[in-house]
């Protein structure tokens, strides 16, 4: 089973320069973030502090904000698409 | 339309991007997260340096624009601008006052009278400069309207290409007042959130200034031309209130920064003023937030008729808690039947037709006006951000229209009843 993470342009110094990652994991948000985190240990500290995702931090599981769904415990089924960005963008 | 002459800034004010969060700086470039911790930058000034006597002469013999605070802004020299932004009316609202109760003081902040009829010609204004300055030729945005209309006329006014990205139900007098200027219009499928997630992707791989994404650290600081402003028009004075709308925070965030700025230099004596944010019931997430007493604002779809204000997912909705909190104000909602009776109350009682926006602005000054928490003798400024005429579906069936025979004994058989509030 792999999921496509989808990197913004900020974070891909710490995974080799890729705009996507392709993971080999299955089941919640958490869960895949922690098999990208196995491979690319630098982005850990980047986007999470004690165990949850930075204020700033936004990830949709498929376009869709995971707030609407579980949060990181929002599953994330085969061949779908984990987009990574920040928050802070747009607005009045 | 006048053409603001070049001048020197005489006063030194150095400037950083710095981080709000984890408080790393940057220089001032195309960058609007911090790279360690994806906190959102803001334009640091060290006022050190500033001849607080010298600044304020240089105001008051400034431009009648926005270009008058460039001491307050970050650029190293005075910008030009062909289509000069601000310096619009501060009208002592007496009328709207005494229907409030007796509040003796209320002014209201016309910003509908800008170029493009908003607020927003401020903030592109700053965001344009800033990318001429930086060497970009393409400008874009991800807008809710007002937005789409200043960056298609202002990069149309510099002769600069731009890409105006818009949710694809839109209200048609804004799309028809973006496309005007010649502008790349692009209907999104989908709400501001989603247009404003796909801007933040394509910034990534577009070389363009983006002025509510990699320019959003400048775009930002024009609003703080909006205290400037309300403090010099009052004659130096600060006010006791404002009120304003909340959509990202972003202007109810940089209006305490205006206020407090000019306070901490001493520009001006007095004291920061409570602050009262303003959001439709329709798309409260920061309304919603302070009630709860949280510090974090859950997103929410947005179904409000006020779509200038419809982020539900905004990026500054933290801080704007903070202000409101930390001034001892309030963040009030109010449903789109009260939005609409804001409109028609303002347009009663000052001749102002303004957009939703503005009613959910007027909305929320009656609601702690009713519920007395406004002393009468308070200076209180309420920005009205934008301009009636773009959302005229808001006034559709709030008045009656008399259809008469011409002749004098068909008029005789209708005798209107006074409309004054």
């Amino acid at each position: 089973m792999a999921v496509t993470v989808k990197i913004p342009a900020q974070l891909r110094p710490v995974v080799d320069n890729q705009a996507t990652v392709s993971v080999n994991a299955s089941g919640t948000v958490s869960e895949i973030l922690d098999a990208l985190y196995g491979e690319f240990p630098d982005l850990k500290d980047r986007i999470s502090e004690n165990g949850e995702l930075r204020r700033f931090v936004n990830v949709y599981v498929a376009d869709e904000d995971i707030r609407f769904g579980d949060g990181l415990e929002t599953a994330v089924a085969d061949g779908s698409e984990v987009t990574i960005l920040p928050a802070v963008a747009g607005g009045c | 339309m006048a053409v603001d002459a070049p001048q020197i800034k005489s006063t030194s004010t150095e400037q950083c991007l710095k981080c709000k969060e984890c408080g790393n700086e940057y220089p001032l470039e195309a960058r609007f997260v911090c790279e360690q911790c994806f906190g959102p930058l803001e334009v640091q000034y060290d006022f050190g340096g500033l001849d607080v006597a010298e600044a304020k002469r240089k105001i008051q013999a400034g431009p009648q624009s926005i270009w008058r605070y460039s001491d307050f802004l970050p650029f190293e020299e005075q910008p030009k601008s062909v289509l000069a932004t601000g310096m619009t009316p501060l009208i002592h609202a007496t009328r709207l006052g005494a229907y409030l109760g007796g509040l003796k003081n209320v002014y209201i902040k016309n910003d509908a009278a800008n170029p493009t009829h908003s607020f927003k010609d401020r903030v592109v204004s700053i965001a344009i400069a800033k990318a001429r300055e930086l060497g970009y030729d393409v400008i874009a945005c991800a807008s809710t309207g007002n937005l789409a209309n200043a960056v298609a006329a202002h990069a149309a006014a510099a002769g600069l290409d731009s890409y105006v990205f818009i949710p694809t139900d839109l209200e048609e007098q804004k799309i028809l007042a973006t496309g005007v200027y010649g502008t790349e219009l692009v209907g999104v499928k989908g709400n501001y959130d989603d247009v404003n997630r796909l801007c933040t992707e394509l910034s990534a791989e577009y070389d363009w200034a983006f002025v509510n994404i990699n320019m959003r650290p400048y775009y930002s600081e024009g609003s703080k031309t909006l205290a400037y402003e309300a403090i010099e028009q009052l004659g130096w004075e600060v006010p006791d209130r404002v009120v304003a709308p909340i959509a990202s925070g972003s202007l109810f965030t940089k209006l305490f920064k205006g206020y407090n700025e000019w306070l901490d230099v001493g520009l001006v004596d007095g004291k920061t003023p409570i602050f009262h944010g303003a959001q439709a019931t329709g798309c409260n997430p920061v309304a919603t937030a302070f009630e709860n007493g949280n510090d974090f604002c859950q997103p929410v779809k947005p179904d409000t008729i006020a779509k200038s204000l419809a982020i539900g997912n905004p990026a500054d909705g933290p801080y704007a808690l903070d202000v409101a909190r930390g001034t001892g104000g309030s963040i009030e909602q109010v449903t789109d039947d009260e939005i609409r009776a804001g409109i028609k109350l303002l347009a009663h009682t000052t001749g102002v037709f303004t957009e939703t926006a503005g009613g959910v602005t007027v909305a929320s000054l009656k609601k702690l006006a009713d519920r007395g928490e406004i002393d009468p003798d308070e200076t209180v400024v309420v920005y009205i951000t934008g301009e009636g005429l773009k959302t005229l579906d808001a006034a559709r069936g709030t008045f009656e229209k008399y259809e008469i025979d011409p002749t004098v004994d068909a008029f005789n058989h209708f005798v209107p009843t006074p409309v004054t509030a």
